[in-house]
């Protein structure tokens, strides 16, 4: 190798220098950039991670909104939404006529709300934001390794967003079809709000592709000297597995998405199966696709896509219970492997989203067994982070307090998810509101929950004070009491067969079964259980309400929050050895690492945390070996 | 602020970053085609009948030997980079693009002999199929006014149309149907079966991607070459990462071609 590259024409010497101080691209970069350079055009990673998140919680609201209508409107069926119903007619026309939300309209909003909750809120929050603002700092790194490619993705993703925004208001609406936008629904519902959708998320798989590239390079290739793999925190292995989930599972929704665009816009039939009558009419298309395929594709990213949902959070809740516990984490081994062991099995359990669609037995049964293993691994990650907590002297600050709430809540989701898992029990449960309350579980009080504690752990880095912490607290028990009387009132109602995606929440259905009960008829829904939904509408309006101090304590924090130093929580890992905020090129000296990420309380040393770039005693720097292999 | 290991390798991993960016991006283009690919065997394992022999394999192994020697060039290319032959660069690069170019011809004139080619049902239960020679003025199929004439025959049975391979010797001569006979008229597009839909799809991705490849080249090899006098190893870097790009998708269509010409 070395031969090769001294081969080099003469004149290559003379200039030698230019890769050695700059690169001419970067040489540039001194002068003062101005306001679009520097907030819009940015290709600074943290910057990037602030647009990211900014963008993503603006969404997240919106997906929010979206869903207080819809539990309105299964509260309630038939009347009005109070308050925005005659906002909603003016802006959307016929299909609010009244300000009542049609059928097709609560289609709309129950397809947008999951995809914006997943695809444009937790997803772009938990790795891009985080992801960007904190990986390059934890690693030592001066920035992500492929700026330009990182400003890219960020365009992709709000540019997706954009469109699937948009789509609202074409005539026909946004798409209806669920945020699983099955097919051949998907594709015969006559609104080009599925093309929009695809469109939409063609660009945000675009956007994650570029961002899973950028992050996997960038840890492998810009680990601060002395940054071995088992020196990494917890939270960049975590991020770690989640870009290659992002890598390698979303291809193939692109390729069922292409597909279905074909579907849509060429009149193939790549999901459209021979005899499908649309409308009472037989269709006027080839025939011959299968309806499954789309199911099989959607899901080989849709399972994975649930560990991109989680992990990241797990990582936050894992550097901030280390923190606040003031020891080190019990197991992190365990974790690593735990986390890889679920990034190679989230890839072979996917079917067991479709136990119902008779794809077979024997299927059923191979993906039955996946899904058991899965467990074990997510298991073992949450008795490390509650092992943890073992004999620490925990200080229960804001973010400690919400990652603390994250274990038992995800703990919930994650054992309701096991009667989901055997096709027995889930012959019962499939498609009902017990679906529904797992993965909120999971998602929600889990993952969001997660998010939260990040945001208040990490505030103080982007902007040298610290958020609220009376506020924080209001806005942590409001949200842990309330996301619970949301979710858990659920699991009742899907046991006693209440069926999700039903525009009035069961009333017809239940009204039916019940008009003929006395004999031998089962399964109309009780009184009890229908009224549910009135007390989860206010839970939920309450939830909404919860979140104001939230979104007042983070803006108002910014200018007048309590001044803080470098490293506020004495914190062992990197992204605290900075100036804060930090600047273009993130460290001020050159970073060596020396130690593990969680040395807490070390007997002997004078503080009770060591950070990771503090030499030992009488040592030399070590130094990224310097023979070419 | 400066990225390291943008030029040379970090020496633990032995890597430059970008190429550390494109072997992951083809991971995820692997994907992307296999998620296709799997497409294409569920629907044909799950199809009453595919047709076998629709595509003309002269045409498909003239594009195979294409970009074959596309790759070679690519490779050389580098290699003169490496060597710092600048001028044998431009002129291997330049045989790439003009083979890429071909390749995209060729795909194109297969294209468009799908679109003129039409299945015809007619009234009586026999099918017309073959290539659009004219319509006459007052060809209207609404209406029920004029003649199609077609280059190709008359059969009694539509598998007769689909299994080409078994047939030996098929007689083509001129046919020119009624509009008044005819219950169904269509082209050989994408939506016509689902092999041509995964055929279009396959290989209209695929072009995509040597569309891109060939921009991606194609600015490397003029306005960026400008590089090359300033920072001549970064730009072999360059080259290097786009033909790794080119490779791949040369291998697809190594893939695609007996999928879909030969079985
Ligand atoms: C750890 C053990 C877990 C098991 C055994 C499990 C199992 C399942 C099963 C079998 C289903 C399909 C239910 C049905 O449709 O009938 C399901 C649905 C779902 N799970 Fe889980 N899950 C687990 C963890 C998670 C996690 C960690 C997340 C997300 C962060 C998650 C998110 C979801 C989502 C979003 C759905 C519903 C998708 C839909 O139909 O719209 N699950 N789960
Ligand atoms: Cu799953």
């Amino acid at each position: 190798m070395d031969a090769i590259v001294h081969q080099f024409p003469p004149y290559r010497k003379d200039e030698a220098h230019h890769s050695q101080d700059a690169h001419d691209d970067h040489g540039h970069e001194h002068h003062d950039p101005g306001f679009w350079a520097k907030y819009i055009f940015s290709t600074d990673h943290k910057t990037i991670g602030i647009q990211y998140g900014f963008t993503a919680l603006c969404f997240m609201l919106f997906g929010f909104f979206l869903m207080l209508m819809m539990r309105w409107q299964i509260a309630h069926p038939g009347t009005p939404v109070p308050v925005i119903g005659p906002l909603l007619e003016k802006v959307l026309g016929q299909v609010a006529a009244k300000g009542v939300i049609s059928p097709e309209l609560y289609n709309s909003f129950g397809a947008m709300h999951g995809t914006i909750m997943v695809f444009l809120g937790i997803v772009p929050l938990a790795f891009a934001a985080f992801g960007n603002y904190v990986v390059p700092l934890m690693i030592g790194a001066v920035d992500m390794a492929f700026p330009r490619v990182n400003m890219a993705s960020y365009q992709a993703y709000f540019l997706g967003g954009l469109v699937m925004f948009i789509s609202f208001f074409i005539p026909g609406g946004a798409a209806q079809a669920g945020w699983t936008s099955y097919s051949p629904l998907a594709t015969t519902i006559p609104t080009h709000g599925q093309l929009f959708w695809i469109i939409g998320m063609v660009l945000l798989i675009s956007s994650s592709l570029l961002g899973a590239v950028n992050f996997i390079a960038t840890i492998i290739q810009l680990r601060a000297p002395g940054m071995t793999w088992m020196r990494l925190p917890f939270f960049v292995w975590a991020q770690f597995v989640t870009a290659f989930l992002l890598l390698l599972a979303f291809p193939p929704l692109e390729a069922a998405a292409v597909m279905q665009l074909m579907d849509n816009v060429a009149h193939t039939s790549f999901f459209l199966p021979t005899g499908l009558a649309v409308g009472g009419q037989l269709a006027n298309i080839s025939g011959g696709g299968s309806p499954l395929l789309w199911q099989h594709l959607f899901w080989f990213l849709g399972h994975p896509e649930v560990y991109v949902l989680i992990l990241p959070a797990m990582g936050i809740v894992c550097e901030i219970l280390a923190n606040n516990t003031r020891k080190p984490i019990w197991g992190y081994k365990s974790l690593v492997y735990s986390v890889l062991t679920i990034g190679f099995l989230s890839f072979i359990v996917w079917a067991h989203h479709m136990y119902l669609t008779g794809m077979g037995t024997k299927i059923s049964t191979f993906f039955q067994a996946t899904t058991m293993i899965i467990s074990i691994p997510s298991v073992i990650i949450l008795t490390c982070l509650f092992i943890s907590l073992w004999g620490g002297s925990i200080r229960f600050n804001t973010p400690m307090l919400f990652a603390l709430a994250f274990l038992p809540m995800f703990g919930i989701g994650g054992l309701t998810g096991l009667p989901l898992g055997f096709n027995v029990s889930d012959v019962h449960l499939h498609d009902t509101y017990y679906v529904i309350a797992h993965f909120h579980y999971v998602v929600a009080p889990g993952t969001i929950f997660g998010l939260f504690a990040g945001i208040y752990y990490w505030f103080p880095k982007m902007t040298g004070r610290k958020m609220n912490e009376f506020w924080g607290r209001v806005h942590f028990w409001c949200s842990l009491i309330f996301m619970n009387l949301v979710f858990m009132p659920m699991f009742a109602q899907g046991m006693a067969g209440m069926l999700r995606r039903m525009s009035d929440g069961g009333a017809n259905y239940s009204a039916a079964v019940n008009a003929r009960a006395g004999a031998d008829v089962i399964g109309g829904l009780s009184d009890d259980i229908m009224s549910l939904h009135v007390w989860i509408l206010w839970a939920a309006i309450a939830l909404g309400i919860a979140q104001i101090p939230f979104i007042v304590n983070l803006f108002w924090s910014i200018k007048h929050g309590e001044k803080v130093g470098d490293n506020p929580w004495n914190s062992t890992t990197l992204e605290w050895q900075t100036p804060t905020p930090p600047p273009h090129g993130n460290f001020t000296h050159e970073i060596t690492v020396y130690r593990g990420p969680y040395e807490y309380s070390v007997p002997g040393h004078a503080t009770d945390f060591t950070p990771q770039n503090e030499p030992p005693i009488g040592s030399h720097a070590p130094q990224i070996s310097t023979t070419v292999h | 602020m400066e990225i390291p290991y943008t030029v040379q390798p970090r020496p633990d991993t032995g890597i430059y970053n970008a190429k550390v960016g494109i072997w992951l991006f083809l991971a995820s283009e692997v994907m992307l085609f296999g998620g296709l690919f799997s497409g294409y065997v569920l629907l044909r394992v799950g199809a009453d009948q595919w047709p076998h022999g629709w595509l003309d394999v002269r045409f498909g192994t003239l594009n195979t030997i294409i970009l074959a020697l596309s790759a070679i060039t690519t490779l050389l290319a580098w290699a003169a980079c490496k060597v710092g032959h600048f001028g044998k660069f431009k002129f291997f690069h330049a045989c790439t693009l003009l083979l890429a170019l071909s390749f995209l011809s060729v795909k194109m004139y297969e294209y468009h002999d799908k679109w003129i080619h039409y299945e015809i049902k007619l009234a009586d239960g026999t099918f017309a199929d073959g290539h659009l020679v004219e319509k006459s003025a007052d060809f209207d199929l609404a209406q029920k006014t004029g003649t199609v004439t077609l280059h190709g025959r008359i059969v009694k049975d539509e598998t007769l149309l689909y299994d080409l391979r078994s047939q030996k010797n098929i007689e083509l001569k001129e046919v020119t149907v009624n509009a008044s006979d005819i219950v169904k008229m269509e082209n050989y597009g994408p939506w016509h079966n689902t092999f041509l839909a995964i055929y279009f799809t396959l290989t209209g991705l695929h072009a995509l991607h040597i569309l891109g490849g060939s921009i991606v080249i194609g600015y490397l090899w003029g306005p960026g070459s400008k590089m090359w006098k300033k920072d001549p190893e970064r730009f072999t870097n360059r080259i290097e990462v786009s033909g790794l790009f080119w490779h791949f998708v040369d291998l697809v269509w190594i893939f695609l071609f007996p999928v879909l010409y030969l079985t």
